[in-house]
């Protein structure tokens, strides 16, 4: 798949397949293409090549179809001020709603389990410029978790939040994955979270996909030099697995790319 | 009230039985000249205050939503303009008496209708998907455009000044019941599709792209409503002229006490923008009586401060 913005080709004929029930995680510098490949996969984005979902080509899918099986948490969600928790949970159900339809019980019903699911039932009547940036972050999962789609992209999800709350979001995706066979595409900044999270990682740089793979062999020293520019260190902790730290040290190499400090 | 209230003292009671004597088609209580102060002169008015009030109050609460703009009103796109300029022409070139008086609101509602016509079109150009800041743009851009001809064509007729100023500043002045049998249909039509979209604009409020990811197609959204708006905004703007502000306080003052969700505030926005311009409409009779102050002189009066209090509360989402 291929896809340009403003002309300028952004994802660079990246060909990849995600099994049911996987988490992938998307890594790469500032403007690999990450958020663009998201949303090409949402259908929000015009893209040259093929996106096969389930067996079916992405493009024969309806708007609507494709929000049924694809749910998106964007990186900065729109969340209108003086909509309660509950009001915006329920928006999730769009997908499933006729043009001029309204919601049933049963929407009602999968709207309130996704509260419940995300520990906010007792904040449904809270306005959403009244939460904090854990419960905002916990209020669009709920949303995505409404729509019921089987596929869930994440944007940088964990970007605004603290190392707790950090945390408790990806263990909550994890969760969620566990119970109802979801699928996960997520895109993610922090590398050691990704190496802790993901199943298998998709490392992009400049539109293209340039390694794939477990922790393992995605996040190795000369690769993370080579796209992103940075000096890490790769060290290997039980709990964790590869942790990834940014190093100083006096190289030439690093000197005469980035000038002197 | 608004049927209450006037020069000729008619009685409450006497105005409920006979408007109810009227409507079942019985003899009305009241005498010969009563009777036709109340039905023909003041009842029409009030009908139709209530009929333009609540078609710009909700006209202007749905542009909000499909534009996401709290600063919205039902003329953004041009249709004040269109509709000035269209009836500027009429009063300077178009034949004297009754001619010009029925051709007018022809004129007025061609012109605003073209208007955003025209820059939905112009919009589209900019921003294929209809994207509502391109929207917003155009309509500015042909809003400036139809007001240079319009102050043109006023400055070439400099007789017709008084006349074209006293249409700009929005009345309710009625002839009976076909003012409000014109206005009637364009405004049901414009009440029920933009009701119809009460769930879609919610949706809408989450950002054109969000929306999108639900499954949601916004510049369908976005085109169907802003239709209806227009014509429901053209209808009454024809008979009434420009009443400013209705559609930037009645949805305002609803979304402070209420909440900001549509499904509420539609409906409260026809209900309360009906009884606001009632209520302004008899204001204006009065104040000065037996002078008439035009109705946009009242809602102006009331809406530019309540306008600034609502800039200053909405200044954190804007």
């Amino acid at each position: 798949m291929s896809a340009s913005l403003g002309g300028v080709r952004v994802v660079d004929g990246i060909s990849a397949e995600v099994a049911d029930g996987e988490w992938v995680v998307v890594i790469g510098p500032n403007g690999a293409g990450k958020t663009t490949l998201l949303r090409a996969l949402a259908g929000l984005v015009p893209y040259e090549g093929c996106v096969s979902i389930f067996g079916e080509d992405a493009r024969g899918l309806g708007r609507k179809e494709l929000a049924r099986r694809v749910a998106l948490v964007p990186q900065v969600p729109t969340m209108p001020p003086e909509s309660s928790v509950g009001e915006y949970v329920l928006l999730g159900r769009t997908p499933h709603l006729s043009y001029f339809g309204s919601e049933g019980r049963s929407d009602r019903e999968a709207a309130a389990a996704a509260l419940e699911r995300l520990d906010l039932t007792a904040l449904a009547d809270r306005r959403l410029d009244s939460l904090s940036g854990g419960e905002r972050q916990r209020a669009v999962l709920a949303r995505a978790l409404a729509q019921d789609a089987p596929i869930l992209l994440l944007d940088e999800p964990t970007t605004a939040l603290d190392v707790g709350r950090q945390q408790q979001a990806l263990e909550l995706v994890d969760g969620l994955r566990a119970d109802g066979a979801l699928t996960v595409v997520c895109a993610m900044h922090d590398l050691t979270l990704a190496a802790l999270y993901a199943d298998r990682l998709l490392l992009l740089d400049r539109g293209r996909l340039v390694a794939s793979g477990g922790a393992g062999e995605v996040l190795t020293q000369a690769l993370i030099r080579e796209h992103y520019g940075a000096d890490v260190a790769v060290v290997g902790v039980p709990e964790a697995g590869p942790v990834i730290v940014p190093v100083r040290r006096a190289s030439p190499a690093r000197d005469a790319r980035a000038g002197p400090r | 009230m608004g049927a209450l209230v006037g020069p000729v003292h008619l009685g409450a009671a006497n105005v409920v039985r006979a408007v109810f004597a009227h409507v079942l088609g019985l003899r009305s209580p009241l005498h010969g000249a009563d009777d036709a102060i109340l039905w023909d002169l003041r009842l029409p008015r009030v009908v139709l205050g209530a009929l333009v009030g609540g078609t710009l109050a909700v006209a202007g609460a749905a542009y909000q939503g499909v534009f996401r703009n709290p600063l919205a009103d039902p003329y953004l796109l041009g249709a004040a303009a269109g509709a000035g300029l269209g009836a500027t022409i009429v009063v300077a070139y178009g034949p004297s008496g009754s001619v010009s008086r029925d051709l007018l609101p022809l004129a007025a509602f061609a012109g605003a209708a073209v208007a955003v016509v025209v820059a939905y079109a112009l919009g589209r150009t900019a921003a294929p998907a209809g994207r509502a800041a391109a929207l917003v743009l155009a309509g500015v851009t042909v809003a400036s455009f139809l007001t240079a001809l319009q102050t043109f064509v006023q400055q070439q007729n400099v007789d017709t000044v008084q006349e074209v100023y006293t249409w700009l500043l929005g009345r309710l002045a009625t002839t009976g019941w076909r003012e409000v049998g014109i206005v009637l249909p364009y405004a049901l039509v414009a009440w029920i599709v933009i009701l119809a979209h009460r769930r879609l604009l919610d949706v809408v409020a989450v950002g054109d792209e969000e929306a999108a990811a639900l499954g949601v197609h916004v510049a369908r959204v976005r085109i169907a409503v802003v239709a209806a708006a227009t014509i429901g905004t053209a209808a009454a703007v024809a008979v009434s002229g420009l009443i400013g502000f209705v559609g930037i306080i009645v949805p305002h003052t609803i979304r402070l006490l209420v909440g900001g969700s549509y499904r509420l505030l539609l409906p409260l926005s026809v209900l309360v923008g009906a009884g606001f311009l009632v209520f302004a409409d008899v204001i204006a009779r009065t104040i000065m009586s037996p002078a008439e102050l035009p109705i946009g002189v009242v809602t102006a009066f009331f809406g530019a401060p309540f306008f600034a209090v609502v800039l200053r509360t909405s200044r954190r989402t804007v």
